[in-house]
């Protein structure tokens, strides 16, 4: 009897909790279910009907993939976002792990104003930079090119990847950093053989921070490398959908999927090292 | 002269309806996410299915915004009285009898709150994490001794969880603060700031690329960078006392 007050009395905490889970879920479940029905069903039906008989497998088709690959230039935009996003990580990380190792364990004149600064710009709003910078690619032709945009995305992504990195680097025992010393080991190897194996988690969380970051992005892409589609990255293509075939639901949920795919995979996939990236602390400009 | 871009900034009318946004997002936003992240906090640590409702509130964090636009869009679309709705919520309001709503159209609190609630839907998953993870670090004892010394769920949480989280609290606001003085693709996506959904951040885009006016272009620029400011001293401020706690 006490048993059954107790389930009875935690109903409501239940329904609440599913209530937003269920919030939380359906406007995606929407755009799944949509990117699967043929056009004529989208425009005249809403996609929750087809969830009455959700396992009539002739209400579904491919037809909305197949076309926004092809006509719809996803399949190319695709492309390009990973050109775009593997250089965009590797590099930033790497110049990354080096600075948040020195900004840690190194003893240079000016060390503390330099990390100052660097938890200044963390939150320098990106588009206080982007007049200047464009200046300075048109001038150098880096506008509309992918180093160019590798450039950039390295920029803005090292003051957050540094400070993360930092406090993690920051934190092992000082006691092995002098052992390593006193056993004769250059900085160099200090770094390689006894920080860059001991800071692997913090630096694959960091990673996929980054990936994420550059992957979803939108306004930098838009800013460094213009609209022309034979290097627009996939968030380009899809927003310009959204202009030419603003109505129709089946292209541009189909698109959106495609978009969203990789960063899901890598959400469900990875999902512990993402909650940790976060837990590090993160302040991003 | 560069006064002028000033004067453009503080006295065209878009611009004030940018700003009028961005404190309504600021406000809404921030105090969204940051209550609903501390609610979810501790009412699932209270059921076992908590680890798959984490999952699901914090999947859009892993979406782009241009993504979340769309899949928002597609949520509030909109067809005329009598046609069958496709958007989830108007097919909602068809099944009250009410007739449906330009959620996106109809000015200027409708749209903008909408506009906002895409954006909590984003970011209360992350506020959520860090709000969870600061619950489950106050100890056991603490809440245990309250609830022998006879205090109720809710005087614990006022008294007791709710001061204790405060620091975790504050640094959640700042950050959600600087982040949303620059929201930029959401609004870019889905109204492109008509109807009066203008932000600062899409303004200064405009005046960039439409308009090719890079002098009003950096002046707004310049005035997102001084409102973040303050923040950033906040931050460095923060930063300072950490070292010393090191």
């Amino acid at each position: 009897m006490e048993r059954l007050v107790r389930v009875l009395s935690r109903i409501p905490l239940h329904a609440v909790i599913i209530v937003i889970a269920l919030i939380w879920v359906f406007p995606t479940l929407g755009v799944l279910v949509t990117s699967f029905r043929p056009a004529p069903d989208v425009a005249a039906t809403g996609w929750w009907t087809a969830l009455r008989v959700p396992f009539e497998f002739t209400q579904y088709t491919l037809r909305n993939y197949e076309s926004v690959i092809n006509q719809g230039g996803i399949g190319r935009a695709f492309l390009n976002s990973l050109i775009i996003t593997i250089p965009a990580t590797i590099l930033p990380i790497m110049i990354a792990a080096l600075a948040a190792y020195a900004f840690a364990w190194m003893r240079f004149p000016g060390r503390r104003f330099l990390f100052i600064m660097l938890v200044a710009l963390l939150v320098i709003p990106l588009q206080t930079t982007m007049i200047p910078i464009l200046r300075l690619f048109n001038r150098l032709g880096l506008a509309g090119t992918f180093p160019g945009i590798w450039l950039a995305h390295t920029g803005y992504g090292l003051p957050l990847t540094i400070y993360l990195l930092y406090n993690f680097i920051g934190a092992l025992p000082s006691e092995l950093f002098d052992s390593a010393t006193i056993d004769g080991a250059s900085t160099l190897q200090i770094f390689f053989r006894l920080v860059l194996p001991l800071s692997i988690t913090a630096i694959a969380s960091v990673t996929i921070f980054q990936f994420l970051w550059v992957w979803n992005d939108l306004l930098v892409a838009l800013v460094y490398l213009g609209g022309t589609p034979d290097v627009a990255p996939i968030t380009v293509q899809v927003s310009s959908l959204v202009g030419s075939y603003g109505q129709d639901w089946e292209v541009l949920t189909a698109a959106v999927f495609v978009s969203m795919l990789l960063p899901l995979s890598i959400f469900f996939g990875l999902q512990r090292y993402f909650v940790r990236g976060i837990l590090a602390g993160s302040i991003k400009g | 002269m560069g006064v002028s871009n000033y004067i453009f900034a503080f006295t065209n009318r878009v611009m004030l309806t940018a700003f009028r946004n961005n404190a309504l997002w600021v406000l809404v936003f921030t105090t969204l996410t940051v209550f609903l992240g501390l609610i979810l906090a501790v009412i699932l640590d209270r059921v076992r299915y908590e680890t798959v409702v984490k999952s699901i509130i914090f999947m859009p964090m892993a979406i782009s915004f241009v993504g979340a636009g769309v899949i928002w869009k597609f949520v509030y679309a909109y067809r005329p009285p009598g046609a069958p709705q496709i958007g989830i919520l108007n097919g909602f309001l068809s099944l009250l009898n009410i007739s449906p709503l330009g959620w996106l159209i109809e000015r200027p609190w409708i749209n903008n709150l909408c506009l906002i609630a895409v954006a909590v839907w984003i970011w209360t998953g992350f506020c959520m994490v860090i709000l969870s993870a600061a619950y489950k670090g106050i100890p056991g004892q603490l809440l245990e001794a309250a609830r022998v010394d006879g205090a109720g769920e809710w005087q614990i949480f006022g008294r007791v969880t709710l001061p204790l989280m405060m620091p975790t609290v504050a640094v959640l606001t700042t950050t959600m603060t600087i982040f949303v003085l620059k929201i930029f693709d959401i609004v870019y996506v889905m109204t492109n700031g008509n109807f009066s959904t203008e932000v600062i951040a899409n303004r200064m885009y405009k005046e960039m690329f439409h308009f090719r006016n890079f002098g009003r272009a950096s002046a707004i620029a310049v005035i997102l960078l001084v409102l973040i400011v303050p923040m950033m001293l906040i931050n460095i401020r923060r930063f300072k006392r950490e070292e010393l706690l090191r």
